[in-house]
């Protein structure tokens, strides 16, 4: 078999705990986004849009969900006979068992999946960004800069350098420094988690990374710093379109709303770049008499009889009469009853949001957005506040509070 | 005991010129994101009939186009799976005539069902609409040691219904006593043919070799009915939701249908039982401000920024602003321009619409934009 040019390694083995309720059973790759999309779509659709058709998948926290998604990799065309998506657990070897100690030791104890393939190049990707991105192009600025690395970056406000890592670089886009998370950033390129690496480089200085007992094993503290330190080829290279870090709730309800409007902050719609995903074999959406939807994403298998503005519904979703869905993300399966308000919140998968019930604030007003655990059944005339997570514990409030019949009377 | 079902794709295109001009009945859009074939497939494979082959006759390049492996049904499988039988013609036996009635379409593909190991083979026809539990049929079939059983739909049959409707008689035990293909006489509930049988495998080819030998070319008159008393043909009847599309007006009416809760409930939401389709990675429809939808069905992939009224919307269809549907059926990649106004049209595959046209046709006579069309 010939070899393959480039193999990606996506990491997705992350927990994502700033999803809070929403990564409890679930990786955070796994997480619903965009009505019918997981986050994982959209790194595995970029390989496959940009050629790349051999991906590694490196799963550690809950990969069931995951596991099952991905399959064969079929929806990618990534079920293909030599390479192909493969999901790439930590085992137990005849030496050592362990688990994946950081994102760099994740890809060391993978090298004999790279070398299988013997590729000139290597990308690493994760698996929490939302963007559409032409691996290719950046492949081709490597090979032009003679490059033994080069990381995607994007620039943000001087205000946000300090939540990502952040890149110095001269005119040739070469990088002089790396601030991981800098109290005080010296630019304003950041670190989309995109990189490139020549194999030979990746493998000798992951090599010399596992040897190093104070490592933390991690690309963004140790590999990139200790190939800058030993004076490497590492350049820059940038990326003009959308790209967002999706790893709190605010973030990932504010990347929801960027895909509504006339013209779109990310546009799903656009032919060239189609995102991939699997799909469920759900009949059309259906809007009733009575419904009124405005600036909203709306899937297939919907059932909208209520109210829906700015919102973004997964597949499946009722929104009975009356009620009144705004500002939020509903995912999969959840039925709104009847004359209930959901507002700015979002709502995890197959949950019931009884009659009458009062779920999150006007978001003028609001102090934050109310989040719904998967599966739960809010029964009716229960006030959800603002901000407020509801889990399973939090359910016992509500039973608690149904007892001393005082309905309606908000949960504090 | 294992079952292969055989489907028909061709055989009503008559009825339905305006939308089989292209293409095949089987490969007609219905419903905003299925074609016609979806239902007898999915049917079939919700009914764990994992190998099925499906006839065709011309045209039927967008057929192939839609099934593609046949993943999307599950029915890309190294044992069965889904099989295109082509029109068969020898090169040898000088002038030769593509196949017309069933019983000749079956002819061609005697070799392809004597290779088969199953024991019993389901017929189906493309042009019937229903979600319909097909190992019913074929326990009942076993039940009863019927060489052949039609499925049949009580319906009430008026004079003037469409000629290709046959009405099955039968006695008290369900045994067919006499099939009827111009319901002419009175008025009333008739068991109707649902173009949904099952044959004993042997029994098919027996008949099969018979009329080969004879030159049949009729199954109804030269075959069944000659036989109707000496074998046991009987009926199942079916209670579900069923209906068949036998003309443009019938195709207007029970997309319209789907607008009914029970109706599309009764399809769509029967636990197990989805129904399949090829999947066309669409994103979920974007609605922008000012959208105004009512009463409306909608697949993934459209942008509303318009006005939509007891419509049906097939995937990537765009409604510009001010634009106003009514009472319309607008397949895929139908782009409508800004004030653009609709009545009673069905726009085929990828119609543009250019921005002011006032395009009506009538709920007894909707109007029809053929396929690439640029009003």
């Amino acid at each position: 078999m010939r070899n393959k040019e480039c193999v990606a390694m996506l990491l997705a083995g992350g927990q994502g705990s700033r999803l809070y309720l929403l990564t409890q059973q679930i990786a955070k790759p796994a997480v619903s986004f965009g009505g019918k999309y997981r986050i994982i779509d959209f790194p595995l659709s970029n390989c496959v849009n940009s050629g790349i058709d051999t991906v590694g998948v490196l799963t550690q926290y809950q990969p069931l969900m995951l596991n099952e998604y991905i399959g064969n990799g079929q929806p990618w065309d990534l079920d293909r006979t030599y390479g192909g998506v493969k999901i790439l657990q930590p085992y137990q070897a005849s030496k050592r068992a362990d688990w994946y100690k950081g994102t760099a030791n994740a890809i060391f104890q993978n090298l004999h999946f790279i070398d299988k393939y013997d590729p000139e190049y290597v990308m690493v990707l994760s698996g929490d960004h939302i963007y559409k991105m032409d691996y290719r192009a950046m492949l081709d600025a490597h090979k032009k800069n003679g490059a033994d690395c080069t990381i995607a970056v994007i620039e943000v406000s001087i205000e946000e350098a300090s939540r990502f890592g952040i890149l110095s670089v001269d005119s040739n886009l070469e990088i002089t420094e790396f601030q991981e998370k800098p109290q005080k950033p010296k630019s304003t390129l950041a670190s989309m988690g995109v990189y490139v690496f020549s194999k030979e480089k990746l493998k000798k200085y992951l090599i010399m990374d596992d040897e190093n007992e104070n490592s933390s094993k991690d690309f963004g503290k140790d590999i990139i710093p200790a190939m800058l330190g030993a004076g490497e080829r590492l350049f820059a290279y940038k990326f003009n379109g959308y790209w967002k870090d999706v790893g709190t709730i605010d973030s990932l309800w504010e990347a929801n709303m960027d895909l509504l409007g006339n013209i779109p902050n990310f546009n799903l719609h656009d032919p060239r770049s189609r995102v991939l995903s699997r799909n469920y074999a759900e009949p059309p959406h259906y809007v009733g008499s009575d419904a009124v939807i405005s600036n909203s994403l709306i899937t297939e298998g919907c059932e909208i009889k209520g109210t829906v503005i700015n919102s973004v519904l997964s597949e499946g979703v009722t929104v009975e009469s009356g009620a009144v869905v705004k500002d939020s993300v509903i995912m999969s399966g959840c039925t709104i009853q009847k004359n209930a308000v959901v507002n700015y919140s979002i709502i995890d998968s197959n949950t019931e949001i009884g009659s009458g019930c009062v779920v999150g604030e006007a978001r003028e007003t609001s102090q934050g957005i109310s989040l719904v655990k998967h599966g739960l059944k809010l029964p009716c005339d229960c006030v959800v506040p603002p901000g407020a997570m509801v889990d399973d514990d939090y359910m016992l409030k509500f039973e608690k509070c149904n007892k001393d019949d005082s309905k309606k009377e908000a949960v504090k | 005991m294992t079952v292969a079902g055989v489907i028909f794709s061709n055989i009503h295109d008559d009825n339905i010129p305006e939308l089989t001009k292209m293409r095949t009945m089987a490969s007609i859009p219905f419903g905003c994101r299925y074609r016609l074939i979806d239902f007898a497939l999915s049917n079939m494979v919700n009914s764990e009939i994992y190998n099925v082959g499906v006839i065709t006759h011309y045209n039927y390049q967008s057929l192939m186009d839609h099934i593609g492996t046949g993943k999307d049904w599950d029915l890309a499988r190294r044992t069965g799976g889904i099989r295109i039988l082509p029109p068969f013609i020898s090169a040898y036996t000088g002038e030769q005539k593509l196949y017309v009635t069933r019983l000749e379409a079956l002819k061609g593909i005697v070799n392809y069902l004597q290779y088969l190991k199953d024991d019993y083979i389901v017929l189906c026809d493309c042009d019937i609409i229903c979600n319909i539990d097909l190992s019913k049929i074929i326990d009942h079939h076993i039940k009863t040691k019927s060489n052949l059983t039609i499925a049949v739909k009580q319906t009430y049959v008026v004079g003037d219904m469409a000629a290709d409707t046959q009405i099955i008689e039968s006695d008290d035990e369900g045994r067919i006593t006499d099939i009827l293909s111009t319901p002419l006489y009175e008025n009333g509930y008739k068991d109707i043919n649902m173009n949904v049988c099952v044959f004993t495998r042997t029994y098919l080819l027996k008949i099969l070799s018979d009329a080969v030998v004879h030159n049949y070319s009729n199954l109804t008159f030269d075959i069944l009915k000659k036989n109707i008393h000496k074998e046991r043909y009987h009926i199942y009847r079916y209670e579900g939701y069923f209906t068949k599309i036998s003309s443009i007006m019938d195709y207007y009416d029970h997309n319209m249908d789907l607008l009914d809760f029970n109706i599309r409930n009764e399809l769509f939401n029967v636990k197990n039982r989805p129904i399949y389709t090829k999947v066309r990675n669409s994103p979920p429809t974007r609605y922008v401000e000012g959208s105004s939808v009512m009463n409306s069905l909608i697949a993934d992939g459209c942008i509303i920024e318009g006005t939509v009224e007891n419509s049906i919307l097939f995937r990537g269809v765009k409604v510009n602003k001010n634009a106003v549907i009514k009472n319309s059926i607008l397949m895929q990649d139908t782009l409508c321009g800004d004030r653009v106004e609709l009545n009673c049209v069905i726009t085929d595959k990828n119609v543009v619409i250019r921005d002011g046209r006032v395009l009506s046709g009538h709920e007894s006579l909707p109007f029809v934009i053929g396929k690439n069309s640029i009003v």
